[in-house]
């Protein structure tokens, strides 16, 4: 399954969401990628997601395949709202 | 004699010995390994012991230096976990130790982001990398020891900090901070402000000034090796002076501000963004008589969001735990310029559109900050204040908001609490309204820089008009009074936050007059409190 969603941080990309992006999708056993700009990471790794140059505005793809991936959906929608990424 | 000129972060004067950081020793030779397996245990125990003191260090560091800064510490901690694939597949691939891979992970790691040249926040990175790299190695061989353990006070040397080092250090070992690369703004300076001691940065000292004696000028910004003898005695008598101040000073804290007839006054404190908040502790106001929220808007982009606004609000409640909290809403206008608000150019900012005009103008701006500010609320004892007011409908227009933002967040059950409202007095006009405007809200604080400006007709940026500014003019002393009275008059207590506020020959005068609170730049509260406390 997939979803996008638009970057609403003025910061753009940092420390900040990269963790919680990352910690989050770490919870779940699915495989989960973001896609941003052409570029295609592992969600569950925060460096290579802190380096996606972000910015408030873009809008990049979440792709979840796995058993989990309904709930893993709902969590990483709850996460990104809830620090207004 | 040599100096060296940097650029100052924290101002100071610090005379001692100088002792260049000492980087661990992480130098790893490459081994053979056969048992790959145990040596993947190596690295996971390493692993798992690093990330136990990084989140040591962060505990240690949200007690020292605030949430912010301790905020680091757990993305360093997840760093680790992405080591992993790539140290246990170098470990098995080529048969070497944990060390070897864990240190070609983090150089490949760094050399990713030194890559970045579009994106300096991840170039900065690097040694956030290369820190939790070494930190593993370090565990895998039997823990940490920075060799870092001085016998005496020293001015500490170093390429640059990073916060694991800076968080670690004994802090009463060091007499000031300085370092070759830095900014102003990075957790070193941060810290040297916590702690009140002088700091530079961007300071280029040679490699051998390891035991040399230094003075760091913090006024000046430079750091001083080997001084001859005369500079050295007008430095120690310039740092025994000011530690004689701060001697006495330091008696004052913790006693209150009341004068020997028993009168008390309520100190507080202007700031201007939550770096600020140490400064405020350590210097023992009562409370934040001006809590200037203009930097939320200026250090960003964009209009900060609400929860961006919320986050400040609440970490500068909680920090006061409990004291009084006033916060100024967005005072911002064609002299204090932000990009993204699109401002036309005025002829004469100073009677244009500013702060509580683009508020009233532009009211979504507005209630997100008061949305922000009555959430933050329900976590410490704010106060919220509005700006450059000059007639009674401004203020109820004001109060309508704040009700409006009070029912949607009833109506969310979001929890808030009734926060007291006040104004800035800052032009004549709203002294001439005082006892009006004194009914319609719980305080008033005296903005003198601009009420001056306002009453004697006087640019205070302007050098010719030198002679013509009176700071005592008997004008403004008068407009205080009358404030003064008009509050008392109508229950509403009367403060100044303006720069008067902290004028020493003044104390006495607003004293008299009536004053309920003077809120001023910390580090003149306990002279200021001396002062009250030996008045009659």
């Amino acid at each position: 399954m997939t979803f996008t969603y638009i970057v609403n941080d003025p910061k753009g990309m940092h420390a900040r969401p990269a963790g919680v992006m990352a910690a989050t999708a770490k919870e779940f056993a699915s495989d989960i990628t973001v896609e941003y700009g052409g570029e295609k990471v592992d969600m569950k790794k925060i460096l290579p997601l802190m380096g996606l140059p972000m910015k408030k505005g873009g809008t990049f793809t979440v792709t979840i395949e796995g058993e989990d991936a309904e709930a893993a959906e709902a969590a990483i929608r709850n996460a990104l709202s809830d620090i207004n990424f | 004699m040599e100096v060296f000129q940097g650029k100052a972060s924290f101002k100071g004067v610090a005379i001692g010995k100088i002792a260049e950081m000492k980087k661990a020793d992480t130098v790893v030779r490459r081994t053979h390994v056969d048992d790959v397996d145990a040596e993947i245990a190596r690295y996971h125990a390493g692993k798992e012991m690093a990330q136990k003191e990084i989140m040591e260090l962060h505990d240690k560091a949200l007690k020292e230096v605030g949430e912010a800064q301790a905020e680091i510490f757990e993305v360093h901690a997840m760093f680790l976990d992405d080591f992993d694939d790539s140290v246990e597949n170098i470990i098995r691939e080529q048969n070497v130790n944990a060390e070897y891979a864990v240190a070609t992970t983090g150089d490949n790691t760094a050399a990713m982001l030194a890559a970045m040249d579009d994106n300096p926040y991840m170039q900065a990175r690097q040694t956030d990398v290369k820190d939790v790299a070494d930190r593993v190695i370090r565990d895998m061989n039997g823990g940490s020891g920075s060799g870092n353990n001085f016998t005496e006070q020293v001015i500490l040397v170093s390429d640059d900090l990073a916060p694991s080092e800076t968080v670690q250090l004994d802090k009463s070992k060091v007499l000031a901070f300085v370092t070759r690369g830095g900014s102003t703004n990075s957790h070193t300076a941060i810290l040297a402000r916590t702690m009140n001691i002088p700091a530079l940065c961007q300071t280029p000292v040679p490699a051998n000034v390891d035991g040399k004696m230094g003075i760091v000028d913090g006024f000046k910004g430079c750091i001083i090796v080997d001084p001859d003898e005369e500079t050295l005695k007008k430095y120690e008598e310039q740092a025994a002076a000011e530690e004689e101040k701060k001697r006495l000073l330091r008696e004052l804290k913790g006693k209150e501000t009341v004068t020997k007839s028993g009168r008390k006054i309520k100190l507080y404190a202007n700031i201007g963004g939550i770096g600020d908040l140490n400064f405020v502790l350590e210097n023992d106001a009562a409370g934040i008589g001006l809590f200037r929220s203009e930097f939320l808007y200026l250090q960003s982009n964009d209009y900060p969001t609400e929860e961006e606004q919320f986050k400040a609000y609440r970490t500068v409640a909680e920090m006061m735990a409990g004291k009084e909290v006033v916060v100024r809403t967005l005072d911002i206008g064609a002299d204090k310029q932000v990009g993204y608000f699109n401002l036309d150019h005025e002829d004469n900012p100073a009677l244009g559109f500013r702060a509580i005009r683009i508020c009233l103008t532009r009211p979504e701006i507005f209630k997100t900050q008061l949305r922000a500010l009555y959430r933050a609320s329900a976590f410490g004892n704010i106060d919220i204040m509005f700006p450059m007011i000059t007639s009674v409908w401004e203020v109820q227009q004001a109060k309508k908001y704040c009700e409006e933002v009070k029912k949607e967040l009833h109506d969310q059950n979001i929890p808030f609490k009734d926060v007291p409202l006040g104004i800035m007095i800052e032009t004549p006009a709203a002294v001439m309204i005082a006892d009006e405007l004194a009914e319609e809200v719980d305080f008033f604080s005296i903005g003198t820089n601009d009420l001056t400006q306002y009453t004697e007709a006087i640019d205070r940026q302007n050098q010719k008009l030198e002679k013509f500014f009176n700071p005592h003019h008997p004008a403004i002393l008068r407009e205080i009074q009358m404030t003064i009275d008009a509050g008392h008059r109508h229950n509403t207590w009367v403060g100044i936050c303006g720069e008067l506020g902290a004028d020493p020959t003044l104390t006495e005068q607003f004293v008299k007059m009536g004053i309920d609170e003077l809120s001023m730049s910390p580090s003149s509260i306990l002279p200021v409190r001396k002062i009250i406390r030996e008045m009659d």
